[in-house]
């Protein structure tokens, strides 16, 4: 019925199909692809995937591709999957706590910033410089700074990741923050709301599809920070197990290791997809 | 009795990018409970700016409009506002849209749900309640928005060119609801348009404004019988009507019309 509706009926002031802005601070690109949808989508995708892997796994033995170049797939999914427990999921689980804490941190700065400053126009453009700086510049360069200063743990990476997770939410969410929609604060004025009501009936809403694709990128790029700083310094974390495992010249587990990343980043995306079309859909 | 809503002396200047803005000079009216007014002028003639004012939204340069006896500062409890498009709010479905007015007051619902749900069917919306706006059509949305604004039972409704957007079937059809509403209500509506026929078809008295800055021109009685159908709009004296009000519209004044 819905999709019908769509369908025979125009729409006011909305584009239609495609329509959808795509420039360097609104990353909508990243939101506006499908993931699968039915079932025949996924069997193909499976089919595709298998026939990827299959012909990578022939022409390792077909060619005699040396290990140290590239494993077999099967080498490498066995070694993933007999040594997770102990041997990666260990440094997993303190790439997943720095990713973590720093996110958590640098996203609540990030987006209390944002609330605040597009309610002052001066104050945005005095301090937009300087987070532009934060966003451009890699956060990794500064690790080997803080681990002088706190040492070789996680709290060096954790702050890294806080600091490329929060410029990067607030830059975008900002973008959310100044939409301002005057008919519907007039709307919500007409009956007499106040200013924090205002902002969070009409503002944050309006704000969220933005918000979201802000912590979407944040977490990415937060990810990309942890591993960066656990390769820099330190003895333990994903990065410094790759680090390990690649000198070591065991490249089984140092593609596993590619291969588990791989799968938090994707996993990060989904997560993130999903909290999209579950509290954002509204905005097509 | 005195009026229920007066506008005593309305003048208003506002400052845009390019210089200041002259939107209404001088301006008096009164209007009585129960009232259908519509508010009638070409584009830019400051009728919006009045209603604005009217709501409470917009702060007048000088003078003021007053409702029961009390200036209008600020938004009031007895006026409802019904804005250009619908102005849903496209985050929240068709129901949380309607119960948003509860939301920001503060009030229960429960007891204005058998109401709600009566206008719902009363402007075919029963069963939609879970639609989001994008999923209707533009006349089935400004519908959930005069219901938004009824739902909570307001003395006074402000329409700002709510039909303008719509097509000229959906807008005639929607002129039949709103004069279906107001003779069921009793409601005193301030209507403002740019669309004659419309605003003879709605109105008791067509308040016409001039050019910017806008001053009132020429207040026209309307006395056709209620309820009015569609079809009396193609009438020889509704034309006339219609005429008479786009002259005074050209020219800014009234001159009575000798018959032809």
């Amino acid at each position: 019925m819905a999709s019908e509706l769509r369908d025979t009926i125009p729409t006011f002031g909305e584009s239609g199909e495609g329509g959808d802005e795509v420039d360097l601070t609104n990353w909508s690109a990243l939101t506006s692809s499908n993931l699968a949808s039915s079932w025949r989508d996924i069997g193909l995708i499976a089919l595709v995937a298998v026939i990827v892997i299959g012909l990578a796994e022939f022409a390792v033995k077909a060619f005699n591709i040396k290990p140290y170049i590239l494993p077999a797939p099967s080498a490498i999914g066995r070694t993933l999957v007999t040594r997770f427990p102990d041997l990666f999921w260990p440094h997993m689980k303190i790439t997943l706590m720095e990713l973590g804490i720093g996110f958590v941190i640098g996203a609540a700065i990030g987006l209390v910033l944002a609330a605040v400053v597009t309610q002052f126009p001066l104050v945005e453009k005095i301090i937009t410089p300087y987070i532009l700086l934060l966003v451009t510049t890699p956060m990794i360069a500064l690790v080997p700074l803080l681990i002088l200063r706190f040492g070789f743990n996680s709290i060096p990476r954790i702050i890294a990741v806080a600091l490329a997770v929060g410029p990067m939410v607030m830059i975008n969410s900002s973008t959310g923050f100044r939409r301002t929609d005057l008919a519907k604060i007039a709307l919500a004025k007409s009956y007499g709301a106040s200013t924090l009501q205002i902002f969070t009936k009409i503002r944050f809403p309006l704000a969220l599809p933005m918000i979201i694709v802000g912590l979407m990128v944040g977490a990415i790029f937060g990810m990309l920070t942890a591993v960066g700083a656990e390769m820099v310094g330190g003895k333990n974390g994903l990065g410094n197990q790759l680090m390990y495992w690649s000198s070591m010249v065991k490249m089984e587990n140092f593609y596993a290791i590619i291969l588990l990343l791989a799968l938090m980043g994707v996993s990060i995306y989904i997560f993130f997809y999903w909290f999209g079309k579950k509290y954002a859909s509204w905005q097509a | 009795m005195s009026p229920l809503m007066t506008v005593e002396r309305a003048t208003k200047h506002y400052k845009t990018q390019t210089g200041s803005v002259h939107a209404l000079e001088n301006l008096n009216l009164e209007i009585e409970k129960g009232e259908f007014i519509c508010i009638l002028g070409p584009s830019g003639c400051g009728k919006s700016t009045l209603l604005w004012a009217m709501s409470g939204l917009h702060e007048l340069t000088s003078g003021q409009v007053v409702l029961n006896g009390t200036p209008v500062t600020s938004p009031r409890p007895e006026i409802g506002m019904i804005f250009q498009e619908a102005n849903l709010l496209p985050w929240r479905n068709l129901e949380q849209n309607i119960l948003f007015p509860f939301e920001i007051k503060k009030i229960d619902p429960a007891p204005a749900q058998p109401r709600i749900k009566r206008l719902l069917e009363e402007v075919g919306l029963a069963g939609f309640e879970n639609k989001f706006p994008r999923e209707l059509s533009g006349g089935m949305q400004q519908r959930a928005s005069i219901v938004r604004c009824l739902s909570y039972d307001p003395e006074v409704i402000l329409m700002d060119e709510p039909f303008g957007a719509l097509d000229a079937f959906t807008r005639d059809e929607m002129n039949l609801l709103i004069q279906r509403l107001w003779m069921e209500t009793g409601k005193t509506i301030i209507f403002v348009t740019h669309n004659v026929s419309e605003a003879i078809f709605l109105a008791d008295r067509v308040v016409v404004l001039t050019p910017r800055p806008g001053r009132l021109a020429h207040i026209f009685p309307v006395d056709l019988p209620r309820p009015r159908t569609i079809e009396m709009t193609f009438e020889p004296d509704f034309i006339r009507s219609v005429i008479e009000i786009k002259r005074t519209i050209e020219t800014g004044v009234y001159t009575p019309q000798a018959a032809d």
